[in-house]
């Protein structure tokens, strides 16, 4: 029997975290028996034998912990700290003398005793108003899980054991989870939570899987074995789909893939307009392993390596050695390639979970970024001297985020002189002649472009901030949302001040926001002068091809045409009627028409 | 019983965190009598990680270590080395 017979097709819409299609069988690795606790009293004969029952099932969860501790990967390892720290709390009086205590004195079960429990503690977090501490709820509430999974000996989902590929589905992922999946199984992820800064979001993406992330009930509404498609691209699942959708997305995949496969071939030659402009594709990464996906997709260098990660997800912050190590192995392995080092940006979605001073009601308007590590020099000159230190072993550049004025990139610059003497002083060997940049992402930044051009090497315009800065809306924000366009005319004329007085001066000039990841986009991103675009390394065969089919010329004449305009939607179609049929044809086959 | 205590200042630039409050949590479980962290007006148990995260101490919040029996001055010692060390960190 086909389930695209017996049910109707669905179509629920999440985050496009990771792009691509997959079609494939559900596989639910979800907490399934925990909703269907249920309470029982017991006979006074039953309380010694529910006790045993409880300590059983709390032993059996130490014993899993350690294995999954002894079983993480080295590259992991750094996330099953805190695993150590769930074993302690699986014995913690609070928890585990509280519901032994609830067993014995109300005589019930063991399951509803510790769901009792549980509650409690939730309620005394909930209130918390720090989000560090508030968040150390779910630390308990994954170990609850764990024990109520033996107690009530559902067989909990071994994901190392999955035997066929599938779509992993799952209310969220945990970094304990993700060590164990054999990620060769896996066809692509479905989540409940999370969203484009999540765990499994960077997994998919560095793995080219398709993912859709935050649908909110995706484990609901999708069973073991249901067939669903995963259009990563778009965002949506489509569930029980219909014969013709299947037919429809199974040509849509291969011709995707074929897009893929044959856009990668001719990735490694250069990208040139066809009036001879060379064009520099360089990557974003997080990840020291995404490295190697920016070379494989023909990348010219690292525009972007945002150095958030290894501050995230770990109780202390690095040290000098710890990061100076990291960026090491990502210089080493483009060798002379640019490697673009951005400094610390905490910010809202990104917030560094263990330093419990930043919570704030608007983080994005808040102490991020530059302004953070100014406030917090010794913070920030431990990764200013890694970054010196990296920085005699290849091409490395410095550039600093979220600048909004000249005392704050005349600060900056004055801590990596600071950092640089220290090294010198410690005789450790580094370079402080590397080229410095700040991002462009805060309007006043745009507006002061004449000023602060005289103190940077290069202008990096980061097109996320400056659109969600420049509208004032919150990205997160669905009634809003609509407003943040790349094409708006007034994005358009920032970015048209900043590159004329960049290109003037003479200083280097590049974009890293997800304007310059779109096809469409280049040819008004040429005609604005940018010749050096980064973005995630699997959209840069995609550029590199739309770059080598246009000319900059046509791209100025763009330009001039688009400055005329004064509306978004005049914008969009203008770029569209010129451009679109040959991004639609020529790019995505007919993935275009699917947006 | 007289009781013995000790005010200390959280140092360490993170916090009484998770995994500070379990370093002395495995302190405090091996005392004789119970050990108390005292703030303000609130009282925790020292021996439960739970009960120590609740008091969500930040950076330069002040506590009160307490014991009650005399033979755990030692543990009391220990407790307040940690957090005087910074745990470490």
């Amino acid at each position: 029997m086909m389930s695209a017979e017996t049910f109707s097709e669905q179509r629920l819409y999440g985050i496009a975290a990771s792009p691509g299609i997959c079609i494939g069988k559900a596989y639910l690795v979800d907490r399934e028996g925990v909703q269907v606790v249920q309470k029982y009293e017991l006979r006074p004969d039953e309380v010694s034998h529910e006790i045993s029952r409880f300590k059983a099932a709390v032993k059996k969860a130490d014993d899993e912990l350690n294995v999954v501790i002894a079983n993480t990967p080295e590259e992991l390892k750094q996330n099953s700290a805190i695993l150590e720290a769930h074993k302690v709390l699986l014995k913690d009086k609070l928890l585990y003398g509280k519901v032994l205590g609830t067993i014995e004195n109300e005589r019930i079960n063991a399951e509803w005793a510790l769901k009792k429990v549980v509650a409690e503690i939730n309620a005394i977090f909930n209130q918390m108003t720090d989000s560090y501490f508030r968040e150390r709820a779910d630390d308990i509430n994954h170990v609850a899980d764990r024990i109520l999974q033996n107690l009530i000996g559902a067989q909990r989902k071994n994901i190392g054991a999955i035997d066929k590929r599938v779509i992993l589905v799952a209310r969220d992922l945990s970094p304990a989870d993700t060590s164990q999946i054999q990620l060769e199984r896996i066809k692509g992820f479905i989540t409940d939570k999370g969203g484009r800064a999540s765990h499994t979001s960077i997994i998919a993406r560095t793995l080219e899987l398709p993912a859709v992330l935050g649908l909110h009930d995706a484990t609901r509404r999708i069973g073991n074995d249901d067939i669903v498609i995963v259009d990563g691209t778009a965002g949506m699942v489509i569930l029980h789909p219909a014969e013709q959708t299947l037919l429809t997305y199974e040509e849509r995949r291969e011709r995707y893939e074929g897009y893929k496969a044959q856009i990668r071939r001719r990735s490694h030659l250069p990208a040139e307009t066809r009036d001879g402009v060379h064009v520099r594709t360089l990557g974003n990464i997080e990840l020291t392993e995404e490295v190697v996906s920016v070379l494989d997709h023909g990348g010219d260098g690292i525009g972007l390596y945002r150095t958030e990660f290894q501050y995230m997800n770990r109780k202390e912050f690095p040290d000098e050695f710890e990061l100076y190590d990291k960026y090491r192995d990502v210089v080493e392995v483009m060798g002379p390639r640019p490697v673009t080092i951005r400094t610390l940006d905490i910010n809202g979605d990104k917030a560094v979970a263990f330093a419990p001073d930043n919570y704030e009601a608007n983080p994005a308007l808040g102490l991020r970024a530059i302004r953070y590590c100014l406030k917090k020099p010794e913070i920030f000159k431990t990764q200013l001297r890694a970054i010196l230190r990296a920085a005699a072993h290849g091409n490395v550049r410095v550039l600093f985020p979220m600048i909004s004025g000249q005392e704050e990139i005349v600060a900056a610059r004055r801590l990596l002189d600071e950092a640089a003497l220290e090294l010198s002083r410690a005789k450790v060997p580094h370079n402080r002649d590397i080229p410095v940049g700040m991002m462009v992402e805060v309007p006043s930044a745009v507006i002061m472009a004449d000023v602060l051009v005289r103190h940077v090497d290069f202008f990096s315009i980061g097109t996320n901030d400056l659109i969600q800065y420049t509208m004032a809306i919150d990205r997160g924000n669905q009634d809003v949302a609509h407003l943040f366009h790349p094409l708006h005319p007034a994005l358009i004329r920032m970015v048209h001040r900043v590159t004329q007085i960049a290109l003037e001066a003479q200083i280097g000039l590049d974009m890293c926001g997800e304007m310059a990841a779109d096809p469409l986009n280049v040819p008004l991103l040429l005609g604005l002068g940018l010749t050096e675009l980064s973005m995630a390394p699997a959209s840069i065969p995609g550029i590199k091809r739309m770059v080598r089919l246009v000319s900059a010329a046509d791209g100025q004449a763009l330009l001039q045409d688009v400055l005329r305009l004064e509306k978004v939607r005049d914008v969009v179609r203008l770029v569209d009627e010129a451009y679109g049929q040959l991004v639609a044809q020529k790019v995505y086959g007919d993935m275009g028409a699917s947006k | 019983m007289d009781s013995l205590s000790r005010t200390v200042r959280i140092i360490n630039p993170l916090g009484l965190h998770a995994r500070a409050a379990a370093r002395l949590a495995a302190v405090a479980g091996r005392a004789a009598g119970p050990v108390w962290l005292i703030r303000a007006d609130e009282r925790v148990d020292a021996t439960s990680i739970i009960d120590i995260l609740t008091l969500a101490c930040l950076p330069g919040s002040v506590l009160t270590i307490e014991v009650h029996r005399p033979e755990d001055q030692a543990i009391l010692d220990q407790l307040v080395q940690l957090v005087v060390e910074g745990f470490g960190e």
